[in-house]
């Protein structure tokens, strides 16, 4: 790739290394739930940016608008009232989208060369025009992110940007967050960041203010603050600790190549078992036997026609 | 070549076209799977027209493959009940895979092993078509876990049945004077006698 901001670490359904000599700084964007008003500005950047429309559909008695990650809506802000213990009222706020996983379960389990490439920037992106729709993205997915067109068949999800992060500008939704609860940066700079807005919330009271960057799937480029980080389930059922369900492994691990190499065993077998033990032929004594027999018929009706 | 009027049938020509149905799904199945299965394989979607052509065409070969092995498996299945004398000859199979079987007991219109192949594909299909239902995002939507599980189990019937066809036809080759049963549905009375003599001697009345 022509430029260093675009060049791919990781390649889905590919089996031989990519190019990896040059390195590249890793990103990351980081939300901040304690920061964030619920206002959607990112959610309207991110369509603006992006040119994708969502039809509009029906309230179900919640904020969430739409209902839910699509095709053409690839944030959505989750609203969440939970109850505190003292009896009190919160209202959490996630901004849910992809994750932009360092170990990217979509990736893992796309069976089409280069529909789902790694930046070496560690954004995840989806390259449609080589996607066969066959939704394995979702199957492979910890948190529930890529949808399927209706439209075109071909899976999407949030790209971080990957257009304007390759230069140098931050995604939209960071650059319209009106409360800068969306940081972007290199992953480093987002990690000292998130730490001063950790002491912030501890000094508030949130004493289990936190990080959310899971180590089950090598961190992830789009981090969160939360001030309830040990249990991140109140946040619309963030997932206490992703990672690449053992299932996908499983299908997508070790077993393909020991799989494929029983199946050569097995053809190669059967050819070898033929040049060294020859076919299995009907023996010579039996042909002789209905030979013998078909002839002595023959002459029967030879009689009978007489 | 003309053939001999007094040779046996063995299949009539629905249950042979039934046969080829099957067969045909299933090497076309086997092809546009692979290619899924491990980038490897994934050159094999031109065979089908596009990568994208291949996923949509599978589930729908799947589909008529699945009605026709159904009907095919209930037609024969009466005919694979396991006996006594298939679990001798499952004993006795290494000296069969050694090019000797004169001592091998005598065997009806199947012998154990390829009983044990129908099961095994009995098996497989029943498998293999409820996982690859749930896997079809374009008709059906489960929840990520079962979808999950249904992967892995297409993927391992698939790959445990791709293997077993593989014996099968090489079994088809190996012994000779078998194809033309699967192609013009008869067999000469020296094959039948000397494969399945039981069969032999029921079909023809000869006591020997
Ligand atoms: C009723 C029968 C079947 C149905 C409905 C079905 C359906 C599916 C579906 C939906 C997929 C995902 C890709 C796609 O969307 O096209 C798939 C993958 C696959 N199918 Fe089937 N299939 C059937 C029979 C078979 C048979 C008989 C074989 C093998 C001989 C087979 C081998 C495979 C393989 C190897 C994969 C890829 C699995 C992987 O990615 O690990 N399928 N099938
Ligand atoms: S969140 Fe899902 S879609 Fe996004 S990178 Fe991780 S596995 Fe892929
Ligand atoms: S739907 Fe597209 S991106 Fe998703 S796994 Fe299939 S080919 Fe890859
Ligand atoms: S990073 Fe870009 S694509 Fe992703 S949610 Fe923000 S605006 Fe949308």
């Amino acid at each position: 790739m022509a430029l260093q901001s675009l060049d791919i670490k990781r390649r889905s359904a590919t089996t031989t290394p990519s190019p990896q000599a040059r390195e590249t700084l890793e990103v990351a964007k980081l939300i901040d739930v304690s920061a964030c008003i619920g206002c959607k500005a990112c959610q309207a950047a991110c369509m603006e940016w992006n040119d994708i429309r969502e039809e509009v559909g029906t309230n179900v008695g919640v904020y969430d608008n739409p209902n839910d990650l699509t095709a053409h809506q690839w944030t959505v802000m989750r609203f969440d009232e939970v109850e505190t213990d003292d009896g009190g009222l919160e209202w959490l706020i996630r901004k849910d989208g992809c994750m932009h996983c360092e170990d990217p379960g979509c990736l893992k389990a796309c069976p089409s060369p280069g529909a789902i490439i790694q930046y070496s920037n560690g954004i995840v992106d989806f390259h449609e025009e080589n996607c066969i729709g066959c939704g394995y993205c979702i199957t492979g997915c910890p948190f529930n992110v890529p949808r399927i067109s209706k439209q075109d068949g071909k899976a999407y999800k949030c790209t971080l940007c990957s257009d304007r992060v390759a230069v140098g500008q931050a995604p939209a939704c960071a650059k319209v967050c009106p409360t800068g609860a969306i940081q972007f940066g290199s992953k480093e700079k987002m990690k000292e960041y998130a730490e001063t807005r950790i002491t912030d919330l501890k000094e508030r009271g949130y004493d289990n203010a936190g990080l959310y960057d899971p180590a089950g799937v090598g961190g992830t480029h789009v981090m969160y603050v939360l001030h309830h980080a040990d249990k991140p389930a109140l946040y619309h059922n963030l997932p206490k600790d992703p990672t690449i369900s053992p299932t996908v492994s499983l299908w997508k691990g070790i077993t393909k190549p020991l799989a494929m190499a029983a199946l050569g065993a097995a053809a190669l077998g059967s050819l070898f078992h033929y040049v060294m033990k020859g076919p299995n032929e009907v023996s010579k004594e039996l042909e002789d036997e209905m030979e013998r027999e078909d002839e002595r018929l023959r002459a029967l009706e030879k009689e009978d026609a007489k | 070549m003309i053939r001999n009027p007094r040779d046996i049938q063995r299949y009539n020509a629905s249950e042979r076209a039934n046969h080829w149905v099957v067969g045909i799904c299933f090497i076309l199945l086997a092809l546009s799977g692979l290619a899924f299965f491990h980038p490897a394989f994934f050159p094999l979607t031109q065979l089908f027209g596009s990568p994208t052509w291949t996923r949509i065409l599978h589930p729908y070969i799947g589909v008529v493959m699945a009605v026709f092995f159904l009907i095919m498996a209930l037609r024969f299945a009466r005919l694979n009940y396991i006996a006594q004398r298939d679990i001798e000859w499952l004993k006795r199979v290494g000296e069969m895979v050694n090019g000797d079987d004169h001592n091998m007991p005598e065997q009806g219109k199947y012998n154990g092993g390829q009983k044990m192949l129908f099961w095994g594909l009995v098996l497989g299909m029943s498998l293999i078509t409820i996982t690859g239902v749930l896997m079809w995002r374009s008709w059906i939507t489960v929840p990520v876990g079962v979808i999950r599980v249904a992967s892995v189990v297409h993927a391992a019937a698939a790959v445990f049945m791709i293997g077993l066809i593989i014996m099968h036809v090489y079994a088809a080759i190996w012994t000779k004077g078998t194809i033309r049963a699967m192609l013009y549905g008869t067999v000469t009375r020296a094959w039948a006698k000397q494969h399945h003599r039981a069969w032999y001697r029921q079909v023809t009345g000869d006591k020997r």
